[in-house]
């Protein structure tokens, strides 16, 4: 493990708001093509060598099947039904003011050169753990009803030079219908994932999207101390919140489910907004949350040009959404 | 980005030029026998890779028949539309699901390979595009400029 992880924690999130239909984690093309602007909030964290990423699937409305897939750093080892709050915690820590929306209102085998890693239902979701190239991915999504938008080779190209993990979730708009979801209503889905360098896709968010198109996140992070980041803040991308976490926090987090990974103090809780345009948006982010040495580009995706000026790493990784068609 | 020159008669027939950073070999050029009538067709590979032509520009000669040998490594659907600028906004707001029957209109589904030959008879410049849903205003576009 690189020195610059060891004994790290680091918690990403994502909060979404105010999609519809279908479901809200990261951008979403709806079966006509259309763009759903929907913030998102996920929670990663990183702690002995282990990530725990937590993202919520929420439902919006509408009818049929929809879907999303996420880039990975790593082949997680498990995938379960994340806590009930963990999320609207977070949020509450550093936006004590500001109304959230939508959040979570309640608590291998070989084909076409994707290997289907693991396969699970959670709720009204089917998730699939996938590991192939870009094209391998997009055919095996293509093939599954994803709907792909032009940019989409591209993209996955660009995450699977790094890592060809990828999460594909397919929500079932009838199922959540038949299990009394209501509109708002979210699945947090938590994966633990061993990686050596994670990272959290943020270029992921744009997938989609017109170049002016505006994309908005919530990045939260839990580091054992202050991390560095690569990207630093720039256009697009504010540092909200910077500040020890607080006891009353650490205490809530870990009394949720699967939060016991969580150390009992001494963390860092780090929130960076974003706010941006598609087009500036063509990174991901490198956190590093240990040996105070700067995290490298390749984790963050992050072209020597780009990385010029830039002083800090670590990565992060954000959601990416397609539609299962109707 | 220099374009590709697919210039019919004699020889050589072609001149491929550096393309795009991004770009891999984009086209290659086979020179035509040129027999006794009809011109023989030259041979243009297209690349379709990211949601773009490789190569997207290319020269050729007026009266000569180009065949275009198009591949698509993309794992979602293009198609290569060869006209002027009515007939890209016609197909852009057409609802044509399939193309192939007409001379430069083909669909090239994920993974495959199609062909299309065309003949150039007027000078000027003629637009490629590709109307899959977003695909050309995302930047799916090139142009043939055809001389005398
Ligand atoms: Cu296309």
């Amino acid at each position: 493990m690189p020195r610059l992880f060891r004994s790290v924690g680091f918690v990403l999130l994502f909060v979404t708001a105010g999609a519809s239909p279908a479901l809200a984690c990261a951008a979403l093309i709806g079966p006509n093509g259309a763009v759903n602007l929907v913030r998102t909030t996920t929670l990663a964290g990183y702690h002995d060598g282990i990530e725990h990423y937590i993202t919520s699937f929420s439902f919006q409305g509408g009818d049929g099947k929809f879907g999303s897939i996420v880039p990975l750093p790593g082949i997680p080892t498990k995938v379960e039904r994340g806590g009930g709050w963990t999320l609207q915690r977070l949020i509450r820590e550093t936006q004590p003011r500001r109304e959230v929306r939508a959040l979570l209102s309640s608590p291998a085998s070989e084909r076409d050169g994707v290997r289907v890693i693991l396969e699970t239902r959670i709720d009204a979701l089917d998730i699939t753990i996938l590991e192939g190239g870009g094209a391998a991915v997009g055919r095996w999504a293509r093939d599954h009803g994803f709907i792909l938008p032009p940019d989409a080779p591209e993209v996955l190209d660009f995450y699977a030079g790094r890592s060809p993990i990828f999460m594909a979730a397919r929500f079932d708009a009838d199922a959540a219908k038949q299990r009394g979801q209501q509109i708002g209503d979210g699945t947090p889905i938590h994966l633990t994932i061993p990686v050596e360098n994670p990272w959290v896709p943020l270029r992921i968010l744009a997938l989609g999207k017109q170049g002016g198109d505006l994309v908005q996140a919530d990045v939260y992070l839990l580091t054992d101390i202050r991390p560095a980041f690569l990207p630093g803040p720039r256009r697009g991308m504010f540092l909200q919140y910077s500040a020890p976490a607080s006891p009353e926090l650490m205490r809530d987090l870990r009394s949720d489910k699967g939060m016991g990974w969580l150390p009992a103090s001494g963390m860092w809780l780090t929130h960076l907004a974003i706010n941006s345009a598609a087009s500036d948006l063509t990174y991901d982010l490198a956190v590093d949350a240990g040996a105070g040495t700067w995290p490298s580009r390749q984790p963050g995706g992050i072209a020597p040009a780009l990385a010029v000026g830039m002083i800090l790493s670590a990565v992060w990784v954000t959601g990416l959404a397609w539609a299962w068609p109707r | 980005m220099a374009p590709v020159k697919v210039m019919a008669g004699a020889y050589p027939l072609a001149r491929l030029s550096a393309l795009s950073g991004a770009a891999i070999l984009l086209a290659a050029l086979l020179p035509g026998v040129g027999g006794v009538g009809r011109p023989e067709p030259q041979v243009v590979i297209i690349t379709l890779r990211h949601s773009r032509f490789l190569p997207a520009h290319l020269t050729v000669r007026r009266g000569t028949p180009v065949r275009f040998v198009i591949t698509n490594v993309d794992p979602i659907d293009h198609e290569f539309i060869l006209g002027d600028e009515a007939v890209q906004r016609r197909h852009e707001t057409g609802t044509e699901q399939e193309h192939g029957a007409v001379p430069g209109e083909v669909t090239v589904p994920a993974g495959s390979t199609r062909e299309t030959t065309y003949t150039f008879t007027r000078p000027g410049r003629l637009l490629i595009g590709c109307h899959a849903p977003g695909h050309y205003n995302y930047g799916m576009r090139g142009w043939v400029r055809v001389v005398d």
